[in-house]
């Protein structure tokens, strides 16, 4: 059977699970999914933003800590926040980080064997602050992402007076991949199920090639259709936009709290 | 009485491709109305320039004594009115459920006509009562079977109360209970006094939910009459490609045919 094809819709299966578990996960009980979208999206961007600008790395640290506490106290999996998002962060970071451990100037505390390669007391602290600011980004994003529904997370973007018509097409992106994502895992699955041996290279193209193809057709299909069914329910160009989100006491406390510390993390910070 | 729908000589096409011919047929104040036809022979097509998503080419159709052309949709108190008044339920409910919840879904289109937050509140809430939906106000429309899908986007549509409710297969690919829900749902709804019109080539849907049918064969009318008329002569039917031999097997009989509806 062509490992091709099995890759793609193993590919597919892990993004709809993905989505599925995010979705899970944000509607189950814990200490975030309680807080209002919004105070979320407010506090969370401070906290980040408090960590982008620390100069001192346990400032950053902590943050990172913050992040862990409020991820256990929201009932994530410590694992899959790994595998999801410290891991891949670290790879990535990590990538463009270690040049910097040889490359800035500075006191040396080592030197690798053979190569010569000198590492810099300097380099190794650029490199922890560029790996412990983008894992506290990360790992504060990701908090978000999946202890709120997508959905209300958009909704929240519109305090920061983003256009209506934005957020809703925001929506619809995210409504309709997972419609498309649905037809090419349908479309790899029939496929599938007619292919016998191993495809070669040249014919591996043309299926992703005729795959896009087919989908492109079936958006371009799609997009009118839902713009007449947009129309026909009184879409004249102008979109509105229905805001029932409820702010409680406790809201306004978290509100409070996630301003103070991310003040107090970047005065600390200088 | 001005009709509620009024085509004479209706013709449209999609570029070369002739949709719907020189079709004329008049649609009452009030009446259940089925417009029956095979795949392909202008339902679809039909509804849409009922809803004035589509204009005709050549030929007219008019919406209680008003033409329905491009330029009248311009003027917005005539297109908020005739948007409030006439809704559309899609074939495929993916097409319809764009928006991010149910609970959006429902509220879309009144916000477009810009009803008042606590009207479209409450109208919202009374809907999803009505369709037996409340459980999945906040789900997003890829997280629902067909079934409720299909009371979803009829929800999105009854939301704005319309006086005329044109329906698109509506039980096309359900499993016998969601089908059981939609019709009851048609038979209940507007206390006779709303006008709906279904296309379908469901023939055992019809005399529930219609009192007239216009039969459609590509792109022309080749019949009209109450349902209990039209449904009996097996020869149109067949000609329209409605019914076909059915042929199965009987024990000990060997294999036995006869003239096949489609549900």
């Amino acid at each position: 059977m062509t490992r091709f094809i099995e890759r793609t819709i193993a590919g597919l299966t892990g993004t709809m699970s993905y989505v599925l578990s995010a979705e899970e996960s944000a509607t189950s009980g814990g200490l975030l999914q309680g807080i209002d979208p919004r105070v979320k999206v407010i506090g969370i961007l401070a906290l980040i933003l408090s960590s982008a600008l620390a100069r001192r790395l346990w400032v950053i640290v902590s943050v990172l800590a913050i992040g862990l506490i409020l991820a256990i106290a929201s009932r994530m999996e410590l694992g899959k926040l790994a595998r999801w998002i410290w891991g891949p962060a670290l790879l990535f970071t990590g990538c463009i980080a270690l040049p910097a451990i040889f490359i800035t100037p500075g006191r040396s505390v080592w030197t690798v064997p053979t190569l010569g390669w000198t590492v810099t007391e300097q380099g190794l602290r650029s490199a922890a602050y560029l790996l412990s600011r983008a894992e506290a980004a990360t790992t504060l994003t990701t908090l978000l992402v999946l202890t709120t529904p997508w959905t209300h997370v958009l909704k929240a973007l519109r305090v920061f007076r983003l256009p209506v018509v934005f957020v809703v097409i925001l929506g619809m992106t995210h409504r309709y991949l997972f419609l498309l994502m649905q037809s090419a895992f349908d479309m790899f699955e029939s496929r599938k199920s007619r292919t016998v041996g191993v495809l070669h290279s040249a014919d591996r193209r043309r299926l992703a090639a005729s795959t896009v193809g087919v989908l492109l057709s079936k958006t371009f299909h799609l997009s009118a259709d839902i713009h007449l069914a947009m129309q026909s329910r009184g879409y004249r160009g102008e979109v509105y936009s229905l805001n029932d989100f409820h702010a409680r006491p406790s809201d306004w406390c978290w509100l409070f709290v996630f301003l103070s510390v991310s003040i107090l993390a970047w005065r600390l910070g200088q | 009485m001005t009709p509620v729908f009024h085509a004479n000589n209706l013709t449209f096409q999609y570029n070369s491709v002739v949709a719907l011919s020189r079709l004329s047929l008049t649609i009452g104040e009030g009446k259940r109305v089925a417009l029956l036809g095979a795949n392909g022979s202008g339902k679809s097509t039909l509804l849409r320039l009922l809803d004035g998503l589509y204009f005709a080419d050549s030929g007219s159709l008019s919406f209680c004594g008003t033409n329905l052309d491009p330029a009248i949709f311009e003027d917005d108190e005539f297109a908020f009115q005739f948007r409030r008044r006439v809704g559309l339920v899609f074939q495929n409910p993916d097409v319809q459920l764009f928006s991010p919840t149910v609970f959006d879904e429902l509220a879309f289109g009144p916000l477009q006509l810009q009803w008042p937050k606590k009207e479209i509140l409450e109208r919202v809430d009374a809907v999803l009562d009505q369709m037996e939906i409340s459980h999945l106000r906040d789900r997003p429309p890829h997280r629902l079977s067909g079934g409720e899908k299909k009371r979803v986007a009829i929800g999105s549509v009854l939301v704005l109360d319309p006086d005329v409710l044109l329906l698109d297969e509506p039980t096309a690919a359900l499993d016998p209970r969601s089908q059981s829900q939609i019709i009851d749902l048609l038979i209940g709804w507007g206390d006779g006094k709303k006008t709906v019109i279904t296309a379908t080539h469901d023939l055992g849907l019809v005399e529930d939910i219609a009192d007239h049918c216009f039969l459609l064969q590509a792109g022309t009318l080749v019949a009209e009459g109450r349902p209990a008329e039209l449904l009996q002569d097996e020869d149109l039917l067949r000609r329209t490609n409605l019914i076909h031999a059915h042929r199965h097997r009987h024990e000990g009989n060997g294999v036995h045919s006869h003239p096949h509806r489609h549900r």
